[in-house]
């Protein structure tokens, strides 16, 4: 199995260094890279650090797989997307639809659990998969509410306005700081930084708590802890709410981020298959490993595609290789990657980097 | 030559060690009774015999040759016979295919049924019912003659009284005496009374080691060391 | 009162119990739909897409029976079978467009062997290089096969591209046959044929043959089979090939019925596979039909009383079966 030993080995103290220096960049983003894509791509690892850290409770501490991640995330997203389509831009509708989102989360988190957790853990796998499927057909027919394939646009609260002046001048002018325009794009952006950063503090805080202690024991040994009177049935349903209502949270984040919910961003298949990377890669039990993965999967997606298509094209000619190094198949050597992975590194780089080599 | 011999066995479940020091010969013949508390490991003892679980290299010869290692199907081959706590029973099976699976070749060997049939009636008067349907005497008598069906050397049998009603441990008393004629019986049991009727040799398993070996006349005569090694309230 | 429930639940199963459902979800159906023709269509159509399921769920029930292997790339044999097929039919168009009956049968059993060899091969590399690696670890297994099934998907599309593929069907196998207001599509009367044909092999493999028996026997005790003499381990390569090839079938058989297919109709059948796994009781094949047969008459008449619900339809079903009979109708266990 899948263990974490936090002991301060070099390998800790290095994986540690670079969430914090990850966390420095995160911070500063808006001063270090002064574009609109690449706020945009800081803004996407901040949600998913805490989208795949949220994933990890449920895969990393009790060793369950569940495809219905972004089905919560969507709720979130929606809940947040439908009010402020309805009601108008302000902080009341970003409110009732997070607190609608989480609810709806909950309901459906504990039938799931309670109608596959019961029965066999393998179950949960395939109903998780079924429920998330029917929910993301559904956003697409109940087009009234939902926006269908379309999805919905709308607008996010007026302090979130580029055309919002934080500070202004004698003139009236924006201020500027370091060249930066304080605006409301920058207010925005601060707004994910900050709920993503309480957000993962809360998990990490989560994670150390007797209740995560109890969780290692029952990855370590099922049939030990329910002989000790843990009630596994009862502590996996309870993180798989807990793990859904985060993810939903997210998805109200994304939601205010983006301006627009539908269903690529927020509840389609593929969603899932990058949380499901990325926590791989970085490292399942570690809540690092998830700073990790979604760091390297998002600029992989933003910035190794470009690498992919020169490639292709300069391979014009050779049968086959040009059609498999195109931009668009770049899930397919991730998912060669993440094959290799699960064989020979199955604690991901977080998890490999913080024990040693010895049990790997 | 003893038929089978354990020695210095180790045996770990995952990473927890279960079997620390077992050591016992099973001479060719008659009943080896193991006996010891829950949990002693008698249950994890049979099971890595049988290579369901893997023990420690070199320690299980079985006529001379080191079965440690062999896949449990070619522990079977050789001649070994598993008789589980559960039974093992194929529910869905009737109970000719239980049986007829048992066999090597996929066909009865007519005097090996009737001696069956002749051993335990019920079989014969439910061939063609689904095992599940069986009361739990039968089922535990259906389990033995799937041992049987075929010639082995061994017999490896967990706990066959395990809930079943008094006349019943009696009929299978009689039918492990038979047995016990052609072939060897390594037979795990809690249930000392009927322990002490079939065994000639025994060994006492406690917390994963073997606590004493010898033969049963003289232990059934030593009530201290029965006190001692199995807390027994007779 | 309790001799009272005993006396039903004996008569229920002495009619044949679960068996009974698909029946009474066509009875129901007949009642909302109101008209018969419209509801022997329907009819027809959920049982051949019930037959399609069946192929395509067999394997994955017997394979998790055997060596509880919850396989997510199974899809990717649904997938390749259908586009396998298709290319073959599309290559031998010349065959198909011939005025002769023998040479368009003819371009459709190659269509289906080469599916089948497919599988079969797919199917061996499959277990040996992907799962027995896992064997016994549940979370490893479903993300290597999950991996597999992405690669698997991307292979496709690269191999035929993102867009929809058409499928050629047989000349005989097009049209409908009419009888008075009620029509049958001849491709479902096939499909469901076929299907059932498979069935019933597979059935007598399983209850009248050695394999057979030691194959039912593995499902329920896999050790217990071990200790008496038998590499199941071994046995499993066989199912697990022989799984993947009726998945790559109903796959073949799939893209005729569809016509058009993507590269996603894999991932997209596979949910269905799932509920029809669940209902059915994982490892043996009767619960799977049962399942099949369930889900393809109820996507049907779902699919035309209220259209939106369709998927919908199959969750709902399946939670409710599952608030019944925790482990499915039909589970090979008792």
């Amino acid at each position: 199995m899948i263990t974490s030993d936090t002991r301060h080995t070099t390998g800790t103290l290095v994986i540690k260094s670079v969430v914090a220096l990850i966390a420095a960049l995160l911070l500063f983003a808006p001063f270090l890279f002064q574009d609109v894509r690449s706020l945009e791509v800081a803004a996407r690892i901040c949600i998913f650090i805490v989208l795949v850290a949220s994933f990890d409770l449920l895969i990393g501490y009790t060793g369950i797989v569940s495809f219905a991640h972004t089905m919560f995330f969507g709720f979130g997203a929606y809940g947040a997307a439908i009010l402020l389509k309805q009601m108008g831009p302000g902080w009341t509708p970003v409110l009732l639809g997070a607190l609608a989102g989480v609810a709806v989360s909950l309901v459906f988190a504990v039938a799931i659990g309670l109608l596959s957790l019961r029965v066999k853990a393998i179950f949960f796998a395939m109903i998780t998969l079924a429920a998330a499927s029917v929910v993301l057909v559904l956003a697409s027919q109940l087009s009234q509410i939902t926006g269908g394939e379309d999805g919905i646009i709308y607008k996010s609260p007026d302090l979130f306005k580029t055309a919002t002046k934080l500070l202004t001048d004698a003139d009236g002018k924006v201020v500027r700081l370091w060249d930066v325009k304080l605006n409301g794009k920058l207010a925005a952006y601060y707004f994910v930084f900050i709920t993503s950063l309480i957000l993962f503090l809360a998990m990490l805080r989560f994670v150390g708590s007797p209740f995560g202690t109890v969780l290692k024991a029952i990855r370590e040994n099922e049939a030990r802890a329910e002989a000790i009177g843990y009630r596994v049935v009862a502590y996996r349903t309870a993180v798989f709410c807990l793990s859904a209502t985060i993810a939903s949270l997210a998805g109200t984040v994304y939601a205010v981020w983006l301006k627009y919910t539908g269903p690529d961003t927020a509840l389609s298949f593929s969603i899932m298959i990058d949380i499901l990377l990325m926590v791989v890669i970085g490292g399942m039990g570690t809540m690092w490993g998830a700073v990790i993965g979604a760091v390297l999967l998002i600029l992989a997606q933003y910035y190794l595609r470009d690498l992919m298509g020169a490639a292709s094209e300069a391979l014009t000619g050779v049968p086959l290789l040009p059609e498999l190094l195109a931009p668009d198949r770049w899930l397919f050597w991730l998912g060669i990657i993440f094959i290799l992975l699960v064989y020979f590194f199955p604690r991901g780089i977080a998890g490999t980097m913080m024990t040693g080599r010895k049990g790997a | 030559m003893s038929l089978l011999s354990i020695r210095n066995m180790k045996t770990d479940i995952g990473q927890y060690a279960v079997l620390h020091d077992i050591s016992f010969e099973v001479p060719e013949g008659g009943v080896f009774v193991l006996l010891g508390r829950n949990g002693a490991g008698k249950t994890t003892t049979l099971r890595s015999i049988m290579g369901l679980w893997t023990p420690s290299p070199g320690s299980v010869q079985f006529r001379g040759e080191d079965i440690s290692a062999l896949h449990t199907a070619e522990i079977a081959r050789k001649g070994i016979a598993y008789v589980p706590e559960n039974m093992g029973i194929f529910g869905t099976l009737t109970v000719d295919e239980n049986l007829i699976l048992a066999t090597s070749n996929g066909r009865f060997d007519p005097a090996r049924l009737a001696r069956i049939h002749a051993l335990f009636p019920a079989l014969e008067r439910f061939r063609d019912k689904q095992a599940w349907s069986l009361s739990g005497g039968q089922k535990q008598m259906l389990s033995v003659a799937r041992a049987i069906i075929e010639p082995r050397a061994l017999i490896l049998i967990d706990e066959p009284t395990k809930g079943l009603a008094p006349a019943i441990v009696d009929a299978m008393a009689e039918a492990f005496r038979e047995i016990a004629q052609t072939t060897t019986i390594l037979l795990v049991e809690q249930n000392f009374a009927f322990a002490k009727s079939l065994g000639r040799d025994m060994a006492v398993i406690d917390d994963g080691r073997v606590a004493h070996t010898g033969t049963m006349a003289d232990f059934v005569a030593d009530t201290t060391l029965q006190h001692r090694l199995l807390s027994l309230s007779l | 009162m309790t001799a009272r429930t005993a006396t039903l639940s004996t008569y229920w199963d002495r009619a044949g119990g679960v068996n009974l459902l698909p029946v009474a979800v066509a009875l129901i159906a007949f009642l909302l739909i109101g008209a018969p023709s419209s509801w022997i269509t329907l009819t027809v159509a959920g049982l051949a897409m019930g037959m399609m399921l069946f192929l395509m769920a067999s394997g994955l029930s017997l394979v998790f029976g055997l060596m509880d292997v919850l396989n997510f790339g199974h899809s990717a044999f649904v997938s390749f079978g259908a586009f396998i097929s298709a290319a073959v039919l599309a290559g031998l168009g010349g065959w198909l467009a011939a005025d002769s009956w023998v040479l368009n049968a003819s371009a459709l059993a190659a269509a289906y062997l080469a599916a089948i060899c497919f599988g079969l091969i797919a199917g061996w590399f499959f277990e040996t290089v992907i799962i027995k690696p896992v064997y016994r670890d549940h979370l490893r297994q479903i993300l290597i096969t999950i991996g597999a099934m992405i690669v698997a998907e991307q292979t496709i599309l690269a191999f035929w591209g993102g867009t929809p593929f058409s499928v050629a069907r047989p000349h005989f196998l097009e049209g409908s046959w009419i009888i008075g207001d009620v029509s049958i599509e001849i491709y479902r009367a096939f499909a469901f044929a076929l299907g059932a044909g498979v069935f019933v092999l597979l059935y007598v493999g399983l209850n009248r043959t050695r394999i057979g028996l030691l194959i039912r026997a593995g499902v329920e005790d896999r050790e217990m089979v071990e200790a008496l003499g038998f590499r199941v381990d071994r046995l499993f390569i066989g199912v697990f090939m022989l799984g993947s090839a009726l998945a790559a079938l109903g796959g073949a058989m799939w893209a005729g019925y569809e016509t058009l297919i993507t590269p996603h109709m894999g991932a997209d059948l596979m949910i269905v596979v799932f509920i029809v796994v669940i209902i059915g009781g994982l490892g043996s094949i009767e619960g799977t039909l049962l399942g099949a047969l369930l889900v393809g008459l109820m996507s049907n008449y779902v699919g035309f009383l209220a259209p939106k619900l369709a998927l919908a339809s199959n969750m709902i079903l399946m939670v409710a079966i599952l608030l019944w009979r925790p482990n499915g109708l039909r589970p090979a266990v008792k």
